[in-house]
């Protein structure tokens, strides 16, 4: 190594320091390398002692290019490092190189046991075999939407203030605010209808189970993220009495016999008449109880007729065809089928939680 | 919106329960979230009269009070400081429950016994102030130990709030629910009479000699109209109008601004009371805000006004209200101005009504993130034609407090352009019973619709002649034909109760079904679930460091208003998010386990050949898919786990012709997500044009180490990763099945032959079963890798693969020759195609 000698002279070190560094092949070597070149017995340190024996102005000039030196150094240990590490990494890597069409029996190992599916999907699975068997299909959907398919079709033109209804989150694709992520599964009614009118396949009978979102901070109740169900008919002779009985038999079909449902008047602009619905509250039967605030009835979703402008914008014929529309919250049926106090559990994927379902 | 039944009773002579009447209300749409019970709790509660006030020795918060009760004295500890001695005051006696159940108990402290409790009067929810006790003015009942509710003239109340529909602006005040109310009950409906003394204001000079208005904006203002009245005395208002404001929720501010809140209130027109001495000019121009022209509303901000804001729909058009000489005092039917405000100084007052387009307002509320009373209301729609019911309204109430000096001028200035006319439109009844289900007549039509003001002429016995239904502009939810008699039928099926109407249940020849992707979606579920793993639901939302670790390049698809800042992208991968779960887990000391998740990710489109956007499903400009991702964290897990999950899951579906691709670069979506050494992407298809399913592997060993999914000694776990196009795997057109067609089971024993043979690295084990599947042709009836071996034994580059054949035939027992020749060709060939020979 080097003669540590009060002759050395700090520019062959620096010169020879550098190519040392540079010729570095392992991390390890480079570790051993830096304590060699600037530890505490190094011709650095060594330097750095003569700075006392020196007067002020020669050790001013010495000090700075002392300091020079141990940051360049510092900083070319710095990058060999990095690049050692990474072909370190690679070697490494390529060291632990498998062929995985080696894979025989036995190399899956055994499960500790059935895993479990997700609450929201057993639920999810359910209401829809629920309305599968009382005669409708399934649509899907994409959960990116355009302004015209989540509001404008739906009778909500823009800047109106029932969008105030629905929290949206948009999309900086496009146009500003022209695209966004559906806040309800709605937009599947109008590309079933937009088909069905296209390919002459009317009536229509359909449910539509998908993921929404809504820019709401999540709480006990609530989830920026959720799951709906919506159900679309669209038939000849279809009223609103056919929609009450409709909700009434999935109400008995999906939370038993003794839970029925009732419908009030309410307000959305793709319906007319519109309803919300409320079953008979699922804790004390109808009794009264604090979740449904003594009423014994708890709100599950909104409902009601095809409004007149939203079948104009798919172009069916009202006089025609008449249709009704519900839709209701899947995390919500799951959490009052299984009283999960804090929907927040639902995304947490704590598998104490999920391994109950 | 808080609703006294007190004031619904001027309107009807409505009886029965507050639970009754709550029902009726929810049945009718107007939602009764709570009901109070005013006065409830007030029962106990006394006069008092401060006798002596001393201090508590060691105690600077609260004082020892003496008070006299009427019926003797008692000592409270009292911790307010805004009575003295002589005061009346409300007593709470020991035994008293106050409103909300709080029982008053006799309490020692301080070295003193403390026999009740003097009340604020938020304590006893009579007003929000709770700065010091309610101090009571002496008055004829106002003496020591009169019940407070009769020195108050209190009578027992009861307030629905109730929560009222975006499109029915006239049910938002006390007259609109007490119409709907009334319609259902049967009750007549009429407007209030008076409130005595009803002196009304002596008439003055003509108006236009008092203030001037000029409308410049008609098209966003259609009717603006304008009275005003001088002399007027700036006071308390009487104590039942601040009360029933209280009672409403509004605070009582004095008689001007009192009395337009109340009109507001009682018929849901707002109007706007300006000083006419701060108006410079004496008057008013409605005109439109310039391109960036500033103002500052009453809440101190300085807003800029005349810009379109981002979203669609915005033209950026403002309606500004400014005094006569052009300067703005306030945003049209949204916010005034400081500047001409009413206080105790003003005399002369210009009383604003006026009509605005509801778009607009709706448009510049939006904008401004600034709603009020006032917009909020505008913005559903006011009655243009209750502009002059809402202004006689106010000026009765003025008069009660106004003075003797107040005089009216004459008139009003009314400019008046293309305001919303009553609505006529057909309505059959044959149309309305086909979307009720119902079968009412025509003349039972025209009854349910009379008293909501709705009328309905030419009743017919054949209900498919239509009515000719006027709408009263008040209601400017119901549309013109055709949509109208939808909303007709609301109002039909409301009035009549939605809980009267008939039920059915429908039935239809097509059968209910779920398509094949969503069979094969729940039965791809139940596969993974059967190998153990968990189903999670991680995040949409991610942060731009999770898509790098995902090894996703930029551009992501971006959230413009995202909840969270940092996750404003919307995923391309779940890998983070299930890395995340599982770090979750383990943290909980939740190891050894495996989940997947099916869900959509998102990619911006990329453009085609001719630059136009292409997108999968959805809007263009989006890519959106949906995978399905597992990981396998168990103890022993690894990249051949994941291969053994793929395995599993593809002999499940039945895939024919799915194969690994190892060596092949990266996959899609997949840069440092895997082991660069130990990975494999799924395709099916010729060699010339593959198709991609997925990939699979061991997550890189330093993403794993970056969410903290390590094992105990601190080394990154390995973890199996298989990540599947669910669209591509489930679509039958892209990746074939095996046919079904049953093949009978061979009567004739079957034949092994085990072959070692010594295969260079750079050999796929793979390729060499491919090829030996191939030559076993028919006779085949298996043929698996059974044992690998490298070692010391074996030169560099090299290793050992041991595969079993099995051979069957249908025909017969395979003879000893047969077998030996389906040997030979076996060693021959893998030999010459794979460089390999057979282990000695
Ligand atoms: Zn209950």
């Amino acid at each position: 190594m080097w003669a540590v000698s009060e002759t050395l002279d700090l520019e062959s070190f620096r010169a020879e320091a550098r190519q040392s560094i540079a010729a570095a092949t392992s991390t390890e070597g480079l570790r051993e390398l830096a304590t060699a070149l600037m530890g505490k017995r190094s011709p650095l340190a060594l330097f750095s002692r003569q700075l006392g024996t020196l007067g002020e102005a020669e050790r001013k000039v010495l000090g700075q290019t002392l300091h020079a030196v141990r940051t360049e150094l510092e900083s070319e240990l710095d990058e060999r490092r990095t690049v050692l590490a990474e072909a370190e990494l690679a070697a490494e890597l390529e060291s632990g190189k498998l062929d995985l069409t080696e894979f025989r029996p036995g190399m899956l190992p055994s499960p500790q046991g059935r895993g479990h599916l997700h609450v929201v999907t057993q639920t999810r699975d359910e209401l829809e075999d629920v309305f599968v068997a009382m005669g409708f299909t399934v649509a899907e959907g994409p959960e990116v939407e355009t302004d015209w398919y989540n509001f404008g079709a739906l009778n909500i033109p823009p800047a109106h203030p029932a969008r105030g209804m629905w929290d949206t989150f948009y999309l900086e694709v496009g146009e500003s605010e022209s695209t966004l992520l559906r806040t309800h599964t709605s937009p599947v009614q109008i590309h079933q209808m937009e088909v069905a009118v296209a390919t002459g396949t009317l009536p229509l009978h359909a449910v539509m189970p998908g993921r929404c979102y809504r820019r709401d901070t999540p709480d006990a109740r609530h989830l920026a993220v959720f799951h709906q169900i919506e159900g679309l008919v669209v038939d000849r002779g279809i009223t609103f009495a056919d929609l009450a009985g409709t909700i009434e038999a999935f109400t008995a079909a999906y939370f038993g016999p003794d839970i029925h449902s009732r419908l009030r008047p309410a307000y959305f602009p793709f319906t007319e008449p519109s309803a919300e619905f409320e079953i008979t509250c699922t804790i004390c039967h109808g009794q009264g109880c604090r979740t449904c605030s003594q009423t014994g009835w708890i709100e599950l979703g909104g409902c009601g007729m095809v409004d007149p402008a939203v079948f104009a914008a798919v172009g069916i014929d009202p006089d025609e065809w008449t249709g009704f529309a519900f839709g209701f919250g899947i995390d919500r049926c799951a959490q009052m089928r299984h009283q999960i106090s804090d929907m927040r559990a639902l995304i947490e994927n704590d598998v104490r939680f999920l391994r109950q379902f | 919106m808080r609703v006294p039944l007190s004031w619904l009773r001027d309107f009807a002579p409505f009886d029965g329960t507050p639970s009754e009447l709550a029902a009726t209300l929810d049945d009718l749409g107007l939602v009764v979230e709570a009901v109070e019970m005013i006065g409830e709790g007030l029962e106990d509660v006394v006069v008092s009269r401060v006798l002596e006030i001393t201090a508590i020795e060691g105690a600077d918060k609260i004082r020892r009070v003496l008070v006299d009760h009427g019926d003797g004295t008692v000592e409270v500890a009292c911790g307010a400081n805004n009575f003295a001695v002589g005061d009346l005051v409300p007593l709470a006696p020991v035994g008293a429950v106050l409103p909300g159940g709080f029982t008053i108990g006799q309490r020692k402290m301080r070295g003193m016994v403390s026999n009740g409790m003097l009340c604020s009067g938020r304590e006893l929810e009579l007003s929000d102030d709770h700065g010091g006790l309610l101090i009571l003015e002496e008055g004829p009942t106002v003496v020591p130990g009169a019940p407070l509710m009769t020195a108050l003239g209190l009578t027992r109340d009861v307030v629905f709030d109730v929560t009222v529909e975006a499109n029915r602006p006239d049910a938002w005040c006390i007259a609109g629910v007490a119409r709907d109310l009334a319609a259902r009950l049967g009750l007549p409906f009429s407007e209030p009479a008076p409130v005595e003394p009803a002196s009304s204001l002596r008439a003055g000079r003509p108006v236009d000699e008092v203030i001037s208005v000029r409308v410049e904006d008609s098209e966003l203002c259609p009717r603006f109209a304008a009275w005003a009245v001088e002399g007027v005395r700036v006071t308390d208002s009487p104590e039942w109008l601040a009360r029933r404001l209280t009672l409403a929720g509004m605070r009582p501010i004095n008689n001007v601004v009192d009395a337009s809140n109340y009109v507001m209130l009682e018929w849901g027109q707002p109007s706007h009371p300006y000083d006419l001495d701060r108006l410079p000019g004496g008057g008013l121009l409605v005109r439109r805000a310039g391109a960036g022209e500033t103002i500052t509303t009453l809440d101190g901000v300085t807003r800029t006004l005349g810009r379109p804001g981002p979203g669609l729909g915005d033209t950026g058009q403002d309606c500004l209200i400014a005094d006569a000489e052009g300067t703005g005092v306030g945003i049209a039917g949204i916010m005034g101005g400081a500047s001409s405000q009413i206080d105790e100084s003003t005399t002369r007052v210009l009383l604003e009504v006026a009509y605005f387009v509801p778009m607009a307002i709706a448009r510049t509320s939006k904008r401004l993130v600034l709603r009020t009373e006032a917009s909020a209301r505008f913005e559903r729609g006011c009655d243009p034609s209750g502009i002059d019911r809402a202004a006689e309204r106010f000026f009765e109430l003025l008069s009660l407090t106004a003075g003797e000096e107040c005089v009216l001028a004459t008139g009003k200035v009314d400019h008046r352009r293309d305001v919303p006319e009553p609505v006529r439109l057909p309505v059959r009844t044959s149309q309305i019973n086909a979307l009720l289900g119902t079968g009412f007549g025509s003349d039972e039509v025209v009854e349910l619709l009379a008293p909501l003001g709705i009328v309905a002429d030419g009743a017919s016995d054949d209900p498919t002649v239509p009515l000719e239904v006027t709408v009263p502009t008040y209601r400017p939810d119901i549309r013109p034909a055709p949509m109208g008699e939808a909303d007709i039928a609301e109002e039909v099926a409301r009035t009549y109760g939605y809980s009267r109407l008939p039920r059915r249940s429908p039935s239809w020849p097509q059968p209910g079904r779920l398509s094949a992707r969503q069979r094969d979606r729940r039965f791809v579920k139940e596969v993974l679930a059967g190998l153990g793993a968990s189903e999670a639901w991680t995040p949409a939302f991610v942060t731009d460091a999770d898509q790098m670790s995902a090894g996703v390049a930029p551009p992501y698809v971006a959230v413009a208003n995202p909840l969270v800042e940092a996750e404003r992208y919307l995923r391309a991968s779940m890998a983070p998010g299930l890395l995340r779960a599982l770090a979750y887990n383990l943290e909980r000391r939740q190891g050894a386990l495996r989940f997947f998740e099916v869900g959509k990710v998102f990619a911006p489109g990329v453009p085609d050949a001719d630059g136009d956007p292409v997108a999968s499903e959805g809007v263009d400009r989006v890519i959106e898919t949906e995978r399905v991702s597992m990981i396998l964290a168990g103890d022993e897990d690894d990249a051949f786990a994941a291969v053994g999950a793929w395995q599993t899951l593809a002999d499940a579906l039945r895939l024919d012709d799915v194969r690994l691709v190892q060596n092949a670069g990266d996959g899609p979506c997949e840069g440092e997500v895997l082991h660069p050494h130990r990975k494999a992407i799924v395709v099916t298809g010729p060699e010339d044009a593959t198709t991609v399913v997925g990939v699979l592997g061991e997550i890189h060993p330093a993403l794993a180490q970056s969410f903290g999914v390590v094992a105990p000694d601190g080394r990154p776990r390995s973890l199996g990763w298989l990540d599947l196009d669910l669209g591509v795997l489930l679509d039958h057109d892209q990746v074939a099945r095996r046919t079904v067609e049953a093949r009978p089971v061979s009567r004739f024993p079957s034949s092994d032959i085990d072959l070692a043979f010594v295969v260079p690295e750079s050999v796929a084990a793979g390729d060499v079963l491919d090829t030996l599947r191939t030559l076993g042709g028919d006779l085949l009836e298996s043929v698996t890798l059974f044992d690998v071996f490298r070692g010391a034994s074996m030169a560099e580059g090299e290793r050992s693969l041991a595969f079993r054949l099995r051979f069957c035939s249908q025909e017969g027992t395979l003879t000893d020759e047969e077998i030996a020749g389906q040997r030979t060709v076996c060693i021959d060939e893998v030999g010459r195609r794979h460089g390999a020979r057979l282990r000695q």
